[in-house]
């Protein structure tokens, strides 16, 4: 392990992540998972305060809530969203979610349901979950900590649970245009879907990777965005923000061996 | 009046082939107690309609569910259910597989009396593609959209596990999320509830009173069952047992692993389950998680 870095590549991530919420207004910003969430307090905490947030329960907080045991630490609620709320807000279209699928693919359909043959899957994951639902009505963006061609799929995802910009699927009639994916940070690059036909493009390169390794552990061709650079480095004041919000490191278990931000290239 | 039943009449109400809905989420507020008792007992073939916790994992470790109505199964904590994992995984279950809201939607449209509500859940995925079931309608108005429409879930059964209820069948749920039980007891013939603490009348302030989620006309039958959720959380007053979730979870990666499940926890009944679990001082006290 290095140790003349100041960040780790979780940290790069997690404000890789937060970038995706810019521009969004007061929408409910839900990231599941670890970095997501950081990613979605960060973004709160500095360019978005607009943005809504629970306590990843069912009440709204104004100050995104540290991860894990709080200690002295007393949650300030502002407002109440149950599930039942939550669908309400989904079906609304004021959300933007980020959340980590199983398979993606070219068209940023996602799967959450199970790999392999669907009567007799090599493996069940956890359902289709929300993301039929939250597909089709607000903004999406994903979260992958293993790049490869495991999850980036040839073909289409073996389970379509979320919709994407695949024209075979949808019929006349159907409003396509609630329909918005906008990010995936992965553990690689940021990738969106501003492409021709929303074909998926590199936006830009963690440290140490290049567009090469990217390009071998996706199953279907990238394009490069035109002003593709090097993924920001995380300041000293958004550092200061992520190890105040998560003083447990949790955020250090969520890439495999918490490696340094910068990597120097094999 | 009085409603008050145990578990083992409940589910002597309870026939082969049945359509049950279960209250709660994951691996919070279910009515664990009932379902032990439909472990213990004959019943099968039963079509399950549940936001899936160990409800849906015990039932199909147990052979007991023919289909599988459900949006995911998970423990939260531990991701995957170890038991709907093994038995969906061998092929061995009917699916109709939804979206949550779907799920929530197709309950509502059964508590109206509604053959089906509109929504746009579901479309251009696989879930309509593998339900050739549900079906689309076009917009009857100008604007002429194609929505799907979430036909309604009619249930013979809801089970659900509040915190309070008295003999009459009113209820109290008092955790932060209410979750779908409201709906769950609206789409049944019938709703039997289990709760921590039974009076035979309650007698509440506004305050308190607003945590009736449902009517007591729809409550068939109320049982007492303290730490009747366990091991799924019952907020406010105890979380999830996750010690006892780990040797759940490891049942599934033995030989005989539910057979010596039921052996140890089902089988003997819920006084020595609460026993075995260290009584219920320690299940009712157990930490709520905090994420």
């Amino acid at each position: 392990m290095s140790n003349n870095t100041e960040f780790t590549l979780a940290e790069l991530m997690i404000v890789a992540a937060s970038e995706a919420w810019r521009g969004d207004g007061e929408v409910l910003a839900s990231g599941i998972g670890v970095i997501p969430r950081l990613g979605a307090s960060l973004a709160k905490l500095t360019y978005a305060p607009e943005l809504l947030m629970t306590d990843s329960e069912c009440f709204l907080v104004e100050e995104p809530i540290p991860l894990g045991p709080r200690g002295d630490h007393v949650p300030k609620y502002s407002g109440y969203m149950s599930f039942e709320r939550v669908f309400e807000c989904v079906w609304g279209g004021r959300r933007h979610a980020m959340i980590g699928p199983t398979q993606i693919d070219r068209f940023g359909q996602t799967n959450l349901s199970v790999v392999g043959d669907y009567r007799k899957p090599r493996a069940a994951i956890l359902g289709v979950r929300g993301l039929p639902g939250n597909s089709i009505n607000h903004i999406n963006s994903f979260f992958v900590p293993n790049h490869s061609k495991r999850v980036f799929v040839e073909g289409e995802v073996d389970m379509v649970s979320g919709v994407g910009f695949n024209p075979a699927r949808w019929e006349p009639g159907m409003r396509q245009d609630f329909m918005s994916i906008r990010r995936i940070v992965t553990d690689l690059c940021v990738m969106d879907f501003e492409g021709p036909d929303h074909a998926i493009r590199v936006r830009s390169l963690h440290p140490g990777v290049s567009f090469d390794e990217v390009q071998d552990k996706t199953g279907f061709p990238l394009l490069k965005a035109a002003d593709m650079g090097e993924t920001p480095h995380p300041t000293a004041a958004q550092l200061d923000i992520i190890r105040r919000l998560d003083p447990h490191d949790l955020r250090g278990a969520q890439v495999k061996g918490n490696p340094p931000g910068i990597r120097v290239p094999v | 009046m009085n409603k008050l039943m145990t578990t083992a009449e409940v589910v002597a109400q309870l026939r082969d082939g049945m359509t049950i809905g279960f209250g709660g989420w994951g691996p919070r507020r279910k009515p664990m107690a009932i379902v032990r008792e439909i472990l213990r007992s004959d019943v099968k073939d039963l079509t399950v309609v549940s936001y899936g916790g160990p409800d849906v994992g015990m039932l199909c470790a147990a052979g007991k569910v023919k289909k599988l109505i459900f949006g995911f199964a998970t423990l939260d904590a531990i991701p995957l259910e170890p038991w709907y994992r093994k038995v969906r995984e061998a092929g061995a279950l009917e699916l109709m597989e939804l979206d949550e809201g779907m799920w929530q939607w197709g309950l509502r449209a059964a508590g109206m009396r509604v053959p089906f509500l509109p929504t746009r859940c579901g479309l251009a995925t696989d879930v309509t593609k593998l339900n050739p079931e549900l079906k689309t309608i076009q917009s009857p108005y100008a604007d002429g959209e194609v929505l799907l429409a979430m036909p309604a879930l009619k249930l013979d059964v809801a089970l659900v596990h509040v915190n309070v209820a008295d003999s009459l069948g009113n209820t109290l749920i008092q955790g932060g999320d209410p979750y779908f039980d409201h709906l769950v007891a609206r789409a049944a013939d019938a709703c039997y509830v289990s709760a921590e603490r039974v009076e035979e009348r309650l007698a509440l302030t506004p305050d308190q009173a607003r945590f009736n989620t449902f009517e007591r006309y729809l409550v068939k039958g109320v049982v007492h069952a303290p730490c009747g959720a366990h091991p799924t959380t019952c907020a406010p007053e105890y979380g999830w047992d996750m010690a006892h979730f780990k040797r759940y979870v490891a049942s599934a990666a033995e030989d005989g692993g539910w057979q010596a499940y039921m052996d140890e926890f089902v089988t003997p009944g819920e006084a020595a389950y609460q026993g075995k679990n260290g009584g219920i001082e320690r299940m009712g006290t157990l930490p709520l998680p905090v994420f």
